[in-house]
């Protein structure tokens, strides 16, 4: 009798251990789930979301990269809103986004009592989540409601027919003031499928206490031969012990700057993807200053890294490019106070230097396009409230304050009760008034096609040509040869 | 009582007793496999399937990636067999031997770290190995006198890492195989060795190696399909599936990467089917070398 109620019991121990594998994870919302009305009340594992990690960062400079995480446990889960509201799920791979998205919410629920909307936010780290929500699209289960996409991987979703909900006629009474180009990087055949977060124009960040300590004024920088007599001069003054700046082996946004500098694209009509002429001209550029000492190769391959932000924090570099979004990194909140990455006052921004003068000084990088999936249980409903939360004035003056990015609606970037208030953190820590740069390059700031074919392109470059010219010292008109080859191969 | 008569009947017991495992086979091998095989001759987009006939496999053999994430995946199986295996065996006969005290001690040491998850120890090893003069290898370094280097971005280097982490991993495990093995050699064997005047070296050439046998082809034959098919070790070493110039990228890791990550699972599927066809070979081939499908002599 006995043996019977053992072998029993290890029969239901096996078949339980058998279904074990299936069910994990579709209840980890419910621990969270009486949470907070209050949005504002998002964990501080938020703070740490920034850290990104991954060296060899897989698109050009995506406002986020990835974290090093490989599990797809989330970071982050909170739910706001009314229970009585359609309840949605919402994704995205930056906390700070997610926090602001809660804000809107809240707004959007005091606005609309007749349409209220509950919706559950989940953080994952980059990498898992643009992997489980191509899984999800592609098997047609699973996916929330809304998800964040970054731009570099937004061409992998609109392959094929896209299992996205068409946004066209939500955005529709936004659009007439938002930069245009924005809504173009997200869209299909006409079809608008993302809303945009901000335009990522692309500056110059200067440590001036550390330059001026050289004899170094950024400001007489306009070229590129400027920049590097002054990396001569930083290199000499410093002993070698602080570089001008660092090169990137993991991004491509020192290309982007080439490309925009020269009014080129990668792509032709047909999208088809060609190397630039523009890129062996920086390359060889930079090239040059590692060989000569000028410049040092940024740590963990780009400066949106763990390693870039020391390399930042402890002086070794003196300047760099990174899209405006790029202020974000110098200011975070842990357990609620703010916390600086450097002393207020130091940093300033300026337009970047060209190859000659007149050419067109910015470009824009990186981005969101927060779509609604066909996979929503009110995709109309879905879709107003993210062009709502993003494209309306009232959301663009709060991803300014929130996020510190600069919105694509510009008549923001003029309203002076926003860009002269000495009180908005961003306005406060750095040297320059961030807007007056923004107002300065408004007209010249560049924008760059994204399709397939470009994301095996910038994959290549950063995985292999730009290590082997930064590190190996190939010859650059060779390793763009080889990296053209590569993307032959899949057009 | 039909049911009784049932479940005591011992022609229908049998399969009673397999069935768990026929279904589990069939719902996650057999039905995978045929499916794979099928989309490895599609290209699979959201609501776009079509058949492309053999085009993934004509843009593999062109696919410079693919053919270093299989010249990685091969280097690293090769290493793991010459490392994993006669310095476990060493180690299980020594740990088996009166030669080495507290033997308990030494199986928990080595076996212990094979209970850790890949995914922590790998950050670990990550961090021993950063390129600043700080991590752990490049003070080993400084400390006898070299300069630090970056391990991760060099293709020897990143290769020792993983070794590294292997060896640290599976050495207790293999080294437990053997163990087991060595306890089903019979003593008497050892003892009339002595008795003809055997010294060791002559005792473990001459009766453990052969009787180890059955053991040292199960060690060898899963071995060579782990070798191929690492991927959780790369990732985790280059916190991604992106590695300088691919010095990390394994055959599964390319799969990962071209099926999850760029959205092509049918090319994917294509690579899946090449890995098998690789693992098959090769231990095919080993195991009829081996002597295993020959009847076994009387």
């Amino acid at each position: 009798m006995k043996r019977k109620v053992l072998s029993a019991l290890l029969c239901a121990a096996m078949a339980t251990s058998l279904f074990a594998g299936c069910g994990g994870g579709s209840d980890d919302k419910s621990a969270d789930n009486a949470a907070t009305d209050d949005a504002a009340a998002g964990d501080d594992a938020a703070s740490d979301d920034a850290a990104a990690d991954d060296a060899a960062g897989d698109d050009a400079a995506e406002e986020e990269v990835a974290e090093e995480s490989t599990e797809a446990a989330p970071d982050a889960v909170s739910t706001v809103g009314p229970d009585s509201g359609t309840h949605m799920e919402m994704w995205s791979f930056v906390e700070m986004h997610n926090e602001f998205y809660a804000k809107m919410l809240e707004k959007w629920n005091e606005e609309n009592p007749d349409r209220q909307i509950q919706i559950t936010f989940t953080t994952y780290p980059f990498g898992d989540m643009h992997n489980k929500l191509i899984m999800a699209l592609q098997t047609g289960e699973g996916a929330p409601d809304l998800c964040d996409i970054e731009r570099g991987q937004f061409p992998n979703f609109l392959q094929g027919e896209p299992q996205l909900y068409a946004l066209n006629d939500a955005l529709e009474p936004y659009m007439a003031d938002l930069v245009q180009s924005r809504f173009d990087i997200y869209a299909k055949d006409g079809t608008y499928y993302g809303a945009p977060t901000h335009v990522g124009a692309t500056v110059m960040y200067y440590n001036d206490e550390l330059l001026s300590s050289y004899g170094v004024d950024y400001k007489t920088i306009k070229t590129w031969d400027d920049y590097t007599e002054a990396a001569k001069k930083v290199n000499e003054a410093s002993g070698g012990e602080v570089k001008m700046t660092s090169v990137d082996t993991g991004g491509t946004d020192w290309l982007w700057i080439a490309m925009a500098e020269h009014g080129e694209d990668y792509t032709d009509a047909e999208g088809k993807v060609t190397v630039p002429e523009s890129w062996n001209k920086m390359l060889t550029m930079q090239q040059g200053w590692i060989n000569d000492g000028l410049a040092i190769v940024s740590p963990d391959g780009q400066l949106d890294t763990e390693g870039g932000r020391q390399a930042i924090m402890d002086g070794k570099i003196a300047s760099f490019p990174k899209a405006l979004w790029y202020m974000s990194r110098f200011l975070s909140y842990s357990n609620g106070e703010l916390d600086t990455m450097d002393a207020p006052g130091k940093w300033a921004i300026a337009p970047c230097p060209v190859f000659e003068e007149g050419q067109p000084r910015s470009v824009g990088i990186g981005g969101t396009g927060t779509v609604v999936t066909n996979q929503s249980v009110d995709p109309a409903l879905a879709a107003e409230f993210i062009s709502y939360a993003k494209c309306s004035y009232d959301g663009c003056v709060g991803i300014w304050e929130e996020l510190g990015f600069d919105v694509c609606n510009t008549s923001v970037w003029k309203d002076t009760a926003i860009t002269q208030d000495t009180s908005n953190k961003y306005i406060a820590f750095f040297k320059t008034n961030p807007f007056d740069v923004l107002n300065e390059i408004e007209k010249e700031i560049g924008a760059v096609t994204v399709n397939q074919n470009v994301f095996v392109l910038q994959d290549y470059i950063n995985v292999n040509t730009l290590n082997a010219i930064m590190e190996d010292g190939q010859d650059v008109t060779e390793a763009l040869q080889e990296a053209q080859d590569a993307v032959d191969l899949e057009q | 009582m039909k049911v009784k008569k049932f479940l005591y009947s011992q022609k229908v017991a049998p399969y009673v007793f397999v069935l768990p495992f026929i279904i589990s086979f069939t719902i996650f091998w057999i039905y995978p496999l045929i499916s794979t095989v099928t989309m490895s001759f599609q290209s699979i987009l959201p609501g776009q399937v079509e058949f492309v006939r053999l085009e993934n496999y004509t843009k593999l053999l062109k696919d410079k990636a693919f053919h270093i994430a299989i010249k990685n995946s091969f280097t690293y199986m090769v290493w793991t067999l010459i490392l994993l295996i006669p310095f476990p065996m060493l180690f299980a006969v020594l740990v088996d031997s009166n030669l080495v005290k507290a033997s308990g001690f030494w199986k928990a040491v080595l076996y212990l770290p094979s209970l850790t998850s890949v995914v922590i120890s790998g950050i670990l090893f990550r961090l021993m190995f950063t390129e600043y003069p700080t991590s752990q290898m490049n003070k080993l370094l400084a400390f006898f006198g070299n300069e630090p280097m970056a391990w991760l971005k060099n293709g020897t280097t990143g290769m020792f890492a993983l070794l590294l982490l292997a060896c640290w991993r599976w050495t207790g495990v293999n080294m437990l195989y053997f163990l087991s093995g060595l306890k089903g050699i019979d003593a008497s064997l050892y003892e009339s060795a002595e008795i003809d005047g055997a010294n060791g070296w002559e005792k473990f050439r001459y009766i453990t190696i052969p009787l180890l046998k059955p053991t040292t082809i199960y060690v060898l034959t899963i071995s060579v399909y782990a070798g191929l098919a690492m991927f959780l070790e790369s990732y985790m070493l280059w916190a991604g599936n992106s590695s300088p110039k691919n010095i990390g990228l394994t055959i599964v890791g390319y799969l990962y990467k071209r099926g999850i990550e760029k959205n092509q699972l049918g090319y994917a599927s294509a690579v899946g089917l090449v890995l098998l066809v690789i693992a098959l070979i090769i231990n095919i081939v080993q195991l009829i070398l081996n002597g295993t499908f020959k009847k076994e002599e009387r």
